[in-house]
């Protein structure tokens, strides 16, 4: 630590960690962690949503499938924000990790986005009556699919890098603006989908038994995809710094 | 102001020196219009005029920077346009005069033709005025990220029909509320205020596009 600048280590941190060596040595470990950690949780979770929780009142047995739903769809957009501010630093301060982080988030963006509208297209089945309705989450959540689907669909079209970097970094960032006003002009259309449940700094409006079980998946749920996030970026690396001095280093010692 | 001025003219007239990409988005509109009638009937809801709208605007967005790309009037553009906010507005609002516009004048034939009634045209041709640019401001962007790789058509729309939402949403409410006689005063405001904040951000967006495709 800097004892010159007591905040100094924040700005080590910061360059450390945009540089692709440091991370790909130093992520290892916390690649091995995040998986098991996320999916020690997901598991806990998971038979405690499935298994023990007491049927709920009006949704019956259906409810469970919350504990899958509802973790998917935060990470969804979790996943978005984050490479929309990955874009921003990179458009900054053009760091190539920024850069790689997007590419290797925007495919399990989509993933996770598919699983969040899969699962709640089952679960609007037997509570809704119908597996969709043209209601606000429901349709930004698509949308946001569908952007995701964009970020590597341009990348792929422009077959120069620096310039498929750029491109997509802008394109995170125009998205992300308009996130809001998509979900907000769809809410206007008042829906079927029932208001947020959990805000924060509010008492929440679902009953404990669910919410700590489901606490504890959405937490897994975020380590297990922050593991696979950090993984897909040391292959990034890997791909885009192979011939590098100190890759072949690595390689040649492990 | 000049600069606006300036581009507006000159895109204005290559585009009707160049006769048949003027009209290519006025006579896919009508096409559409005349298929989507034999194929659905004729008793639909005035939100279909504003989708055939839609794909008419993202069909001719995507070729708007395409002529200047491949001449390199574009890298001169942004050579010499400083600012280049004013001359983006003016190549923007050119575009939209011979897309846009048109589209929106044609409209209550349109409407006519597939809803079957000629109630609260005057409601659906104002709001195409006014949504219709902005999906031009915000189509321009995407169009802008691709010029340079010579891939079109698909690829803009993807990109940019997750954009083009709210204003569809408001656009086709406004339509079917003035079809059925109810207020519209809200959504057309909703349309504006989407037009106004398309208007301040989207030009420099496009600006900053087109930078990243010609590498400037």
């Amino acid at each position: 630590m800097d004892s010159a600048r007591p905040m100094g280590w924040i700005k080590t941190t910061f360059h450390k960690t945009g540089s692709p060596r440091w991370f790909f040595t130093g992520a290892r470990p916390w690649v091995v962690g995040l998986y098991v950690f996320g999916a020690l949780l997901i598991v806990v979770g998971s038979t405690w949503g499935l298994g023990f929780v007491p049927p709920e009142r009006l949704q019956g047995n259906s409810v469970r499938i919350l504990f899958i739903h509802a973790p998917a769809a935060h990470l969804a957009e979790a996943i978005y924000v984050s490479i929309a501010i990955a874009g921003f630093v990179f458009l900054v301060w053009r760091m190539k990790m920024a850069d790689m982080l997007i590419q290797a988030a925007a495919p399990i963006g989509f993933v996770v986005t598919v699983l969040a509208l899969a699962t709640g297209i089952i679960w609007g089945i037997p509570t809704w009556g119908t597996g969709w309705v043209w209601d606000a989450r429901t349709v930004s959540t698509l949308l946001l699919a569908f952007l995701f689907f964009g970020l590597v669909a341009l990348r792929q079209a422009i077959g120069r890098e620096d310039r498929a970097s750029r491109a997509v970094a802008l394109l995170a960032l125009v998205g992300v603006i308009n996130i809001p006003i998509i979900k907000y002009s769809v809410e206007w259309f008042t829906t079927l989908h029932q208001p947020p449940s959990i805000v924060i700094g509010e008492k929440p409006a679902i009953a404990p038994v669910f919410l700590v079980p489901l606490a504890v998946n959405v937490l897994g749920f975020y380590c297990f995809v922050a593991g696979v996030v950090v993984a897909a970026l040391r292959a990034r690396i890997v791909e885009r710094e192979a011939g590098t001095q100190w890759l072949r280093d690595w390689i040649s010692k492990s | 102001m000049r600069l606006f001025v300036t581009q507006f003219r000159r895109d204005l007239l290559v585009a009707v020196r160049s006769r048949s990409d003027a009209a290519n988005p006025l006579a896919f509109f009508v096409l559409a219009t005349v298929l989507l009638g034999l194929g659905a009937g004729a008793q639909l809801a005035p939100g279909v005029i504003w989708v055939l709208a839609l794909f008419a605007n993202v069909l001719a967005v995507e070729g708007v920077f395409r002529r200047d790309h491949d001449d390199g009037t574009l890298e001169q553009l942004l050579i010499h346009a400083q600012p280049l906010f004013p001359a983006v507005m003016g190549k923007l609002a050119a575009h939209w005069a011979l897309s846009g516009l048109p589209v929106a004048v044609l409209s209550p034939v349109a409407a006519i033709m597939l809803t079957g009634t000629a109630n609260g045209v005057g409601v659906l041709v104002l709001s195409l005025c006014i949504g219709t640019p902005a999906l031009t401001l915000l189509g321009a962007i995407g169009s802008a990220l691709i010029v340079a790789t010579g891939r079109g058509g698909l690829l803009v729309a993807i990109l940019v029909l997750p954009f083009y939402v709210p204003v569809l949403i408001f656009g086709a409410s406004a339509s079917t509320a003035a079809m059925l006689g109810e207020p519209v005063a809200f959504q057309l405001l909703a349309l504006a205020a989407l037009l106004a904040a398309s208007l301040t951000a989207a030009p420099f967006a496009v600006g900053k596009a087109l930078a990243i495709s010609q590498e400037y």
